[in-house]
């Protein structure tokens, strides 16, 4: 019976832990969606490992001269400007348009260059396919142009921790009250 | 062991298509699309490719649900597909009398237009590649400039949406391709790219900066007004919506 006892601990440990993945996700779970995210360190995961926490996510690409560094500006400006009880419970995702060139070096080197914590920021390029699957469920729209530049549009999007769309908003460049206000309560729901 | 493997031959025979989709080789090549390659006046550049000759069948999809439940409209996440996806049908894996087995599958979401397409080892088309395809006539490979050509498609849009949809198995088209122009609408891979969205308007005001890039897209052939249509609606929709005329056929690369 002793001998036993380390395989009950073990089956107690595993019934926990596949118990909470069995709890099942919601329809409308943007992680419904099989996606491979490799980030900035080249650590590889899928997009559905992010539940749990809620996430600021927006699409961009590092070579983007016009709007997307202040995608990245308004990313960091919502985060600061949260309750700093709610800053910690808050991660930062960013998924590049442009798997082609946006490789792991150059988004690590983007990182480096625009001082992005890896311990908050992902920056993150997918398979082509996925990256418009991602697009799909965002709701976000782009297409490459013949010069390598994308048109694309602008957003910042909340999830919950379950990783639904909670809040999101165009206003890029400078603060949006409202949505720092959805972020805040996503962050203290328990 | 023998088992085992026969098992797994079975499994296999099980997961392939009843009847193996047609596919036409299309050459591709340099094209005027109404949506120019770089927003302004560029040509777009289609390379070779296959593309189904019909549309995906209600019977076709429902094989494709059958084998993959988790596209049954009783199970599939509502962020895939929205309430009526294949609210047609008698019931999750039954036709019925508004879902003939001929007729093209419409209500399906992107989404599952693309696992579709990846069951048969496909994808979906991209926007250039269904135009290129649906320039096409019986005898031209562009027939665009053709007013009765056009009048004719023009003719199809005027239809009441609620009509009972006929089956598939139009006229082929040069490429051997049928039904492009006046069954259904059809999703294509990169419908969110064709930004034909009056925010694009925008550009510049720093406070309702949506959209970045080269500017708005202007379109060309502005006559063609049966594909600027189509440009619409595809721009109009979301990954997970599904209207009662919305189908798609499946394309591969060469």
């Amino acid at each position: 019976m002793k001998r036993l006892l380390p395989l009950f601990a073990l089956l107690l440990l595993f019934g926990g832990g596949m118990a909470r993945a069995a709890t099942p996700l919601p329809g409308d779970s943007i992680y419904q969606l099989t996606v491979q995210l490799t980030d900035q360190n080249g650590r590889q995961q899928p997009l559905a490992a992010r539940r749990g926490r809620p996430q600021l996510v927006t699409m961009f690409y590092t070579s983007c001269q016009m709007v997307c560094p202040m995608i990245i500006d308004s990313l960091r400006l919502t985060r600061n400007a949260l309750d700093p009880a709610g800053r910690g419970k808050i991660d930062l995702l960013a998924v590049s348009f442009d798997p082609a060139r946006d490789d792991i070096a150059t988004l690590h080197a983007y990182a480096g260059k625009r001082n992005l914590d890896p311990r908050i920021w992902t920056l993150a390029r997918a398979e082509p396919a996925q990256v418009r699957q991602l697009s799909g469920v965002l709701g976000l729209q782009y297409r490459r142009l013949p010069d390598g530049e994308f048109n694309h549009s602008s957003e910042l999007i909340l999830l919950d921790a379950e990783g639904r769309i909670a809040a999101r908003t165009t206003v890029i460049g400078r603060l949006d009250p409202a949505f720092v206000k959805a972020v805040n309560e996503t962050a203290a729901a328990p | 062991m023998r088992t085992r493997l026969a098992l797994a031959w079975f499994g296999l025979v099980l997961a392939l298509p009843v009847v193996a989709a047609d596919y036409a080789a299309l050459p591709g090549g340099s094209f005027t699309s109404v949506l120019p390659a770089d927003g302004k006046a560029a040509a777009a550049q289609v390379a070779p490719f296959r593309l189904r000759t019909e549309p995906v069948t209600n019977a076709e999809f429902l094989a494709f649900v059958k084998a993959h439940p988790q596209w049954r409209r009783d199970r599939v996440a509502s962020i895939l597909a929205d309430a009526r996806y294949l609210s047609h049908w008698t019931g999750a894996d039954t036709l019925g009398e508004q879902a003939l087995p001929q007729q093209p599958v419409t209500r399906v979401s992107w989404f599952a237009a693309q696992a579709y397409c990846e069951s048969e080892q496909a994808r979906l088309p991209s926007w250039y590649e269904w135009e290129y395809a649906a320039a096409a006539d019986a005898t031209r490979r562009d027939a665009r400039a053709d007013p009765a050509w056009r009048e004719g498609i023009l003719g199809w849009y005027s239809r009441p949406s609620s009509a009972a949809l006929p089956a598939i198995g139009g006229t082929a088209n040069v490429y051997r391709v049928r039904d492009l122009n006046n069954l259904v609408w059809e999703w294509v891979d990169d419908f969110n790219a064709l930004m034909v969205a009056s925010d694009s308007r925008q550009q510049g005001d720093p406070d309702l900066l949506k959209f970045c890039g080269a500017g708005a897209i202007s379109l060309q052939e502005k006559e063609n007004y049966a594909v600027l249509m189509r440009i619409a609606m595809l721009s109009a929709l979301k990954a997970s919506d599904t209207t009662n005329n919305m189908g798609f056929r499946c394309a591969k690369s060469e």
